[in-house]
């Protein structure tokens, strides 16, 4: 008997240990809303670093914005705020039952975050050319102030984490688009579609304060 | 778009299916154009692009502005708008505590008085 | 599926199904909870093994059994192992994974795989982090001050990953239980009719939740400047160490309420239990705990008074730490008018709780000496302090987790052990631990400072009895493991209510089903209907 009930168990989207779906889905939202909260804290531990150490070296923060093209950081920008746009898209069409535009939309915000990581590498390749690099690695000769290295050891730390959950993030869009070809989800069971887009805008978040910090605060 | 849009209000207002609030995408839509043009809006502010100068205040207004998209994010995208109100009171448990850190870490910085060794 | 549960009554969680990849893989959340107290209960002995070593050493002056650097290792292990593999998982993973849902009514917590997923963070990350004693060991001491930290040839950057990787199960419990509190309550079962341990646990997951975040991004920090450079935390590079406190600490202190409050929680839950009576003044317990909890996280600047904090810092931090006084001490007060006129039953589990008040009670008022910023100064970095935190972590915490053994043991085995024994455990650590940790308060007052593997000849006298008491209390707790090895293979079997306690878990079988109750319970009343 136990085996038959295991068997169903599997296969319904309802694990066993929750009364019903509604449940389930308040249990999901409230658990990553709370999981977001840690990452602004996690996050947050960099920006009280940055914010301390601009007041205590604004000139170095001048000079080392200037290596960082604005031009670049407003691209990024718009694509990751358009590539949110298309994720809210695709929850939205998965609340509705439009399987194929949801698919569509989660694609396109897969291909967008890939932009996003291409315009980044571009970023970091001149940078290393340059030597603008951590203390350990810092090999460009004319830094007018000498704790020009801090700012780079906080741009990469800030651009790596948030780098790291833009890559997280994907895989889990990747992951959910999947399980939407598969038919898994439809307008009453979409959980993990809708965290996963919590996360991802989440990211776009950090970016939209992390760019003003880095490129455009001088 | 319209039929998207009464398809949502259909199940919206329907069962009342434990709070699912589905946000019809025209709101969206104007949600991502206030989003694009707050970002031209604060590289055009920014001294380093046009040379728009507010002296301290330039840290500020990037900040505010960031604060305002990030909220436009928040209540529409995430839905925080129209979630259980307990989702948005951890989210601003999480941002007050940051505050807290931010706050006494800035106090301790700056009421340091710097002596000179007198060994 | 639940009713034919029930009638074949031998079904339990234990025998459910069998085999070491079925507790390995297990979604359980009493099956987890039994890992984490094997796992625990591991490192509890190599720790202790570490602080038998280092009150060896400090038996008598000069070197006695090892040299400055191997006394620093062990000593950085003692802390590290103690702190965050023993205390910090201790009650809310183990116990609090048993108990949390069978307090609510609930099958289990709300994310039963996160939950597996925790005790492999702990397992990974201690593994990572015990890789550091193949890099020449760990010497800075568990809290990994820069600029040392930075620049010392040791496997600091293995440890701080352990930490980083272990923080994450603790934020996964933490997260798992919020919401387990939230949405998985039996029905009738409200946020005051919940048992006090639950509320103990649901603020210590605030804190787990809101602070260890930030100590991950301390900890990798601090990898990035050993492997990168990243100069924040470096002065040569233009960074701040003070700055590091302020980001460890604001962890760190937090976390000295994540390894207190659920031991309050179990206190109250074991005080009411055997005294027979409604616990005194519910709400206020209740209230404090998230009082305690929400205070914490204002008051880290108490470790940094005499490290180049501004004065100013230093005077709001000392006012604000002592305000944690205020919820610390209704606590106290309520569990005494507990006791007033209760029938009171001295089983194991009392006399633990009864040792807690007392010597909580001290560890207590030692803190608000240590919060005045005057006498900090002079008591800072001495023994005083080693004798202060060893109060409130191994006097509250550890005499509170083995309360909640003691007391939850008939549930979890479903036996019962040796009461003699049990009680035999208690004399050897309590008297053990005033011996050990007592003479350390006049040896801190007299100036004899803390991490140091020698000290001058006039305080052998003290440091001998020290140690003596250190042997005693070990004594008592290898005894202690005999009790619990020897009830569960050998233990007489338990009802289902062995104490006569009312909180809901005593409602359903000893151990309990799969699914931790035959029928959802309907709640219709408080926790402790008991006159």
């Amino acid at each position: 008997m136990s085996t038959v009930n295991a068997h169903v168990e599997r296969h319904s989207p309802l694990a066993h240990h929750f009364r019903d779906m509604a449940q389930q889905f308040d249990a999901a939202k409230l658990g990553i809303w709370i999981f977001l909260c840690t990452e602004i804290l996690m996050f947050g531990g960099l920006f009280v670093a940055y914010i301390i150490m601009h007041g205590l070296y604004p000139a170095m923060f001048a000079e080392g914005a200037r290596w960082c093209d604005w031009r670049m950081g407003a691209a990024n920008t718009t694509v990751l705020i358009v590539s949110s746009f298309f994720m809210a898209a695709g929850v939205h069409y998965t609340q509705t039952n439009q399987r194929v535009k949801a698919i569509q939309s989660m694609i396109l915000t897969i291909l967008l975050g890939c932009v996003f990581l291409v315009i980044k590498y571009f970023e970091w390749r001149h940078k290393f050319e340059l030597g603008l690099l951590p203390a350990h690695f810092f090999h460009y000769k004319g830094a007018h102030h000498a704790n020009l290295p801090m700012f780079f050891s906080l741009y990469f730390c800030m651009t790596g984490l948030h780098g790291i959950h833009v890559v997280v993030g994907m895989c889990l869009i990747a992951w959910v688009t999947i399980r939407s070809i598969r038919g898994e989800f439809n307008s009453e069971y979409y959980t993990a579609v809708e965290t996963v887009g919590l996360f991802w805008h989440l990211v776009d978040i950090i970016w939209i304060f992390l760019f003003p910090l880095l490129y455009l605060v001088g | 778009m319209a039929q998207n849009k009464v398809a949502a209000e259909a199940h919206g207002h329907g069962d009342g299916h434990a709070g699912h609030h589905i946000v019809p995408m025209s709101t969206y839509v104007k949600v991502l154009f206030a989003l694009l043009a707050l970002t031209a809006l604060t590289v055009a502010v920014a001294r380093p692009v046009s040379g728009f100068d507010a002296g301290i205040f330039n840290t500020l207004i990037a900040f505010l502005i960031a604060a305002v998209k990030a909220s436009l994010v928040l209540g529409i995208f995430m839905g925080l708008k129209y979630d259980k109100k307990l989702n948005l009171a951890i989210f601003f448990t999480g941002v007050f505590f940051l505050l807290v850190m931010l706050l006494f870490c800035l106090l301790d910085i700056y009421t340091r008085v710097h002596v000179q060794s007198t060994l | 599926m639940s009713a034919t549960a029930t009638a074949h009554t031998n079904d339990n969680y234990l025998n459910h199904e069998k085999g070491l990849w079925s507790w390995l893989t297990t979604l359980d959340h009493k099956r987890i909870g039994i890992m984490y107290m094997i796992t625990v209960m591991l490192f509890f002995f190599i720790g202790g093994i570490f602080a038998m070593l280092l009150r060896t050493e400090l038996i008598a002056p000069g070197r006695t059994i090892m040299g400055p650097e191997t006394y620093n290792r062990i000593m950085t292990y003692h802390g590290t192992i103690m702190v965050f593999m023993v205390i910090i998982p201790g009650i809310p993973a183990f116990l609090g994974n048993f108990v949390l849902p069978l307090h609510i009514g609930a099958k289990d917590v709300a994310f039963p795989k996160l939950n597996l997923v925790s005790w492999y963070c702990l397992i990974v990350g201690a593994l990572v982090a015990f890789t550091s004693l193949f890099y020449n060991g760990v010497d800075t001491g568990w809290t990994f001050y820069t600029p040392y930290s930075i620049r010392t040839q040791t496997g600091v950057t293995f440890m701080v990953v352990g930490a980083f990787i272990m923080g994450f199960s603790s934020i996964l419990t933490g997260l798992n239980f919020i919401v387990t509190v939230h949405k998985l309550r039996a029905p009738g079962m409200t946020f005051w009719r919940m048992p006090l341990f639950v509320w103990g646990l649901y603020s210590t997951a605030i804190i787990q939740v809101l602070a260890t975040p930030v100590l991950a991004i301390t900890l990798l920090l601090i990898a990035c400047e050993r492997l990168l450079g990243v100069g924040i935390f470096d002065p040569t590079l233009g960074g701040d160490p003070v700055l590091f406190e302020h980001f460890f600490w604001f962890y760190s202190h937090p976390a000295v309420y994540i390894m207190i409050l659920p031991a309050m929680g179990i206190i109250s839950e074991v005080i009411t239990a055997f005294s027979h009576k409604t616990i005194f003044g519910y709400k206020a317990i209740a209230f404090s705990s998230i009082g305690i909890a929400a205070v914490s996280f204002f008051v880290w600047g108490h470790h940094l008074f005499v490290a180049g904090q501004s004065e100013v810092a230093g005077i709001i931090f000392s006012f604000i730490t002592m305000l944690v006084g205020v919820p610390t001490a209704i606590k106290v007060f309520n569990w005494t008018a507990t006791l007033y006129k209760g029938s009171i039953e001295f089983k194991p589990p009392m006399l633990f709780a009864l040792g807690f008040l007392f010597l909580f009670t001290i560890g207590g008022v030692t803190g608000i000496m240590l919060a005045t910023i005057a006498l900090d100064v002079h008591l800072h970095d001495t023994y005083f302090v080693v004798a202060h935190f060893h109060y409130v972590m191994v006097g509250g915490t550890l005499m509170a987790i083995m309360a909640g053994i003691y007391y939850w043991f008939p549930k979890i085995f479903g036996r019962m052990y040796s009461q003699f024994w049990a009680r035999i455990t208690f004399v050897l650590i309590f008297i053990g631990f005033n011996v050990t940790f007592f003479p350390q308060f006049i040896l801190g007052a007299m100036g004899m400072p803390r991490r140091y593997y020698d000290y001058l000849p006039a305080f052998t006298a003290l440091n001998r009895i020290s140690s003596i008491g250190a042997y005693t209390i070990g004594l008592g707790f290898l005894i202690a493991l005999g009790v619990i090895l020897q009830g569960i293979f050998a233990g007489e079997k338990a009802p289902a209510n062995p104490w006569g306690a009312k909180t809901l878990e005593w409602t359903t079988a000893s151990p309990p089903p799969h699914d931790n109750f035959a029928v959802e319970p309907i709640v219709t009343a408080g926790p402790y209907e008991y006159r």
